[in-house]
């Protein structure tokens, strides 16, 4: 093994004298330990992370590879180079914010190597009851109308996680594969929402001039927040998270625990606070063609706080512990005391909750739903933007963030394209491509990787 | 001593428990005491009124052929088997085990075979899946479970891990190995019953995983080590059992026992060898 053997970086360790009794194994150890938990400078990082780039596992290189080309490629193809524009940029964002919710739902059931067919349709049915339960009564009023928007999309979330309980625990309880069981609950949910839907066949939603809570709903998309309050919460959201990322950081780095160098942690905060000075910067950009529009739209930060708030419960608590735990080796957790078939039924249920968050983003970018809505479709491109963007249909690899990258990707392609006047076949064929070749760098990395690797 | 076929598959036959066993040396009471213990799975008799002594500070080797029973009597220490019959005694006092939470709670913990490592997660997290240790009881207590993994790893002198936060997948067999079983003792555990820990490491690996259970033995754990490699038994064992078909043949002192006496106990359940002074038990 190239590489420090110096022992476990932690410091408080009571050192024996008999270090010749030390246990040495370093000749069957394997080089691809990440990184950021050895590396003691940024420059050291940065060689540890071009070795294990080169060993074959490149991490979230490709897909952030292949969103710079696709939109290096659009922006010289597009007529008059449209593709960068501020306006084309916002409208980028909008059309993946359904893409990337979505992805973010599928990855809670990807990391348990598991899917769900039917956050398509669950995600419709969120829509749906959002919109209708927004909808003025004619006449005498009634329970199903009126509702303020705040509670319109509680109750539409209630419903998706009552319907993914559902699922989940049919899954769990009688041991049915999650693919066959929400493959039914595709066609299922279908057919209740052509029924919900009823004669109309579709419910709109228009901006707030004749119906304030519709408007509500309607302006998650096309409301804009004033520069000033997007700047401002900005620069709260960087003081907070880089504050405590720098905290926690150098608070591991004092008392010896495993942190990433210095170097690292400044680098972040600082590619934070520019991505998002740039993404604020370009929102707050004049765009409108006859009369001025600009602001951030309430979209964005509600993508982010799905994103976020998916990496905390992931990664920050003891239920996404046990997430990946029973994504891991289910048989491991089981015995561990984990209860692996309360993981997978919430895991279910935090997918559909995320995805009628979606439907009403959807529902919000169009002013309504109808029963054109393609939910069947809208599944692959969930599972698609999942494994772009890094998660592994394995299970127990997945970050929140992957669905952030990978519905980008498929929302640029599909942007793009439009753009270019190419009809909707060829979006199809392209994001297929992408698909394809994101599994496969996956495949090929994760073989080289352990290829080299003696497992017991 | 040998059975004829019909007598193994006797359901609910009564075992032949009771036969006194050689005095042990030391005469101190062991940690776990098992007498009599019985087990059967529908008609199949899987012990037959084994007695085993698992006294602190010593390495215990249960050995035995394929289908002796060593697992299902393993699994009844553990908890996932409960004893048809039988009395366990834990330091003196008379317990039942009826779940692994029972035996978890009594500080006996398990390394099976298989590890039971998730791969995706690194070792502190390994260490602690189960019990994670949280802030405010609402998130992850990194900082305090990464400091005890280091602790204890470094307790048992495994430090040749690059970072203890690489995940699982990266390391090797033997550090695998060494992962699991400091997973084991991490918990104030008392006893730590090895499942074939050597089966399937390279020379310098099984070193290490044996240095380990003797280093168990000198915090004053109690260890049962379960092996068909007689090289491995004798090495680090101060007493060996053997079982025969679900009954235990012969339990002494490792000193009591040969190559050739321990192959004959394992193969035929009796050895034709007369060791001098060593008290075994001859059916």
């Amino acid at each position: 093994m190239a590489g420090v053997d110096g022992g476990i970086p932690g410091a408080h360790m009571p050192r024996d004298n008999d270090l010749q009794n030390e246990v040495d194994l370093t000749a069957a150890a394997v080089d691809v330990v990440p990184p950021e938990v050895v590396a003691q400078s940024l420059g050291q990082y940065l060689r540890a992370w071009f070795t294990r780039v080169k060993s074959g596992d490149a991490g979230v290189l490709p897909v952030v590879a292949a969103l710079i080309i696709v939109v290096v490629v659009f922006q010289i193809v597009t007529p008059n180079h449209v593709f960068l524009k501020p306006v084309n940029l916002v409208n980028l964002f909008d059309q993946s914010a359904v893409f990337i919710v979505l992805g973010v739902a599928e990855i809670f059931v990807l990391l348990l190597g598991e899917i769900d067919l039917s956050i398509g349709y669950i995600a419709a049915i969120g829509g749906i009851v959002a919109a209708l339960l927004v909808q003025p009564s004619g006449g005498q009023a009634d329970f199903f109308h009126n509702w303020p928007w705040w509670g319109a999309i509680a109750a539409a979330l209630v419903v998706c996680g009552a319907i993914g309980a559902l699922q989940g625990l049919i899954i769990t309880k009688l041991r049915l594969p999650s693919f066959v069981v929400t493959l039914a609950g595709q066609m299922f949910w279908f057919g209740i929402m052509i029924i919900i839907l009823g004669a109309a066949g579709g419910v709109a939603i228009s901006n707030g001039s004749v119906v304030p809570a519709e408007g509500a709903l309607y302006g998650i998309v096309y409301d804009y927040l004033q520069p000033e309050i997007s700047w401002i919460g900005l620069a709260v959201i960087l003081l907070l998270l880089g504050g405590s990322m720098w905290l926690r950081d150098s608070g591991r780095r004092r008392s010896g625990l495993v942190a990433p160098p210095v170097g690292l942690t400044v680098a972040k905060i600082a590619f934070l606070a520019v991505a998002g000075a740039v993404v604020v910067a370009i929102c707050n950009l004049d765009r409108g063609t006859f009369s001025p529009i600009y602001g951030v739209p309430w979209v964005l930060p509600l993508v982010l706080a799905v994103v976020g708030g998916a990496t905390f419960l992931l990664e920050r608590t003891q239920f996404g512990r046990h997430m990946y735990a029973v994504g891991g080796n289910p048989e491991a957790a089981r015995r561990a005391g984990v209860g692996v078939n309360a993981i997978r039924t919430w895991a279910f249920i935090i997918a559909a909750v995320i995805s009628g968050l979606a439907g009403i983003i959807y529902c919000s970018s169009l002013g309504g739903i109808t029963t054109n809505i393609n939910g069947g479709q809208y599944v692959l491109f969930a599972v698609a933007a999942a494994v772009i963007g890094g998660t592994s249909l394995m299970g127990g690899r997945g970050r929140a963030i992957h669905g952030l990258i990978g519905g980008l990707t498929i929302g640029a392609i599909y942007n793009g394209l439009y753009l270019l006047g190419l009809p909707v076949q060829y979006q199809f064929i392209a994001t297929g491509l992408v698909l394809l070749a994101a599994v496969t760098v996956d495949a090929l990395s994760r073989r080289s990787a352990t290829s080299g690797t003696a497992r017991p | 001593m040998s059975f004829a076929q019909g007598d193994e598959l006797t359901a609910g036959a009564p075992a032949p428990g009771g036969q006194p066993l050689s005095k042990s040396p030391d005469a101190a009471e062991p940690l776990l005491k098992l007498r009599g213990i019985s087990k059967h799975f529908g008609a199949v008799q899987a012990l037959f009124g084994v007695d085993l002594d698992l006294p602190a500070g010593q390495v215990t080797a249960l050995c035995g052929d394929n289908g002796a029973g060593k697992s299902v009597l393993t699994k009844t220490i553990a908890g996932i088997h409960q004893a048809d019959q039988g009395t366990m005694y834990w330091g003196g006092r008379e317990v039942h085990i009826r779940s692994p939470r029972d035996s978890a709670a009594l500080g006996i913990e398990t390394v099976y075979q298989d590890l039971a490592l998730a791969d995706n997660l690194d070792i502190v997290q390994n260490m602690f899946l189960g019990r994670e240790r949280l802030n405010y009881g609402m998130t992850l207590n990194e900082d305090s479970m990464e400091r005890a993994a280091a602790e204890t790893l470094a307790g048992l002198h495994v430090t040749t891990v690059r970072s203890i936060r690489q995940p699982v997948a990266t390391l090797s067999g033997g550090q695998r190995q060494a992962v699991a079983v400091a997973k084991a003792v991490m918990w104030n555990s008392k006893l730590v019953m090895l499942d074939e820990p050597t089966a399937a490491l390279g020379v310098a690996q099984t070193r290490m995983v044996l240095d380990l259970v003797v280093r168990l033995k000198s915090h004053g754990l109690a260890v049962m080590i379960i092996s068909h490699n007689l090289n491995d038994v004798f090495e680090v064992a101060d007493r060996i059992a053997i079982l025969h078909l679900g009954r235990m043949v012969a339990q002494d002192k490792a000193s009591a026992f040969d190559r050739q006496s321990a192959v004959d106990y394992m193969t035929t359940g009796g050895s034709s060898r007369d060791i001098a002074g060593s008290g075994l038990r001859r059916d």
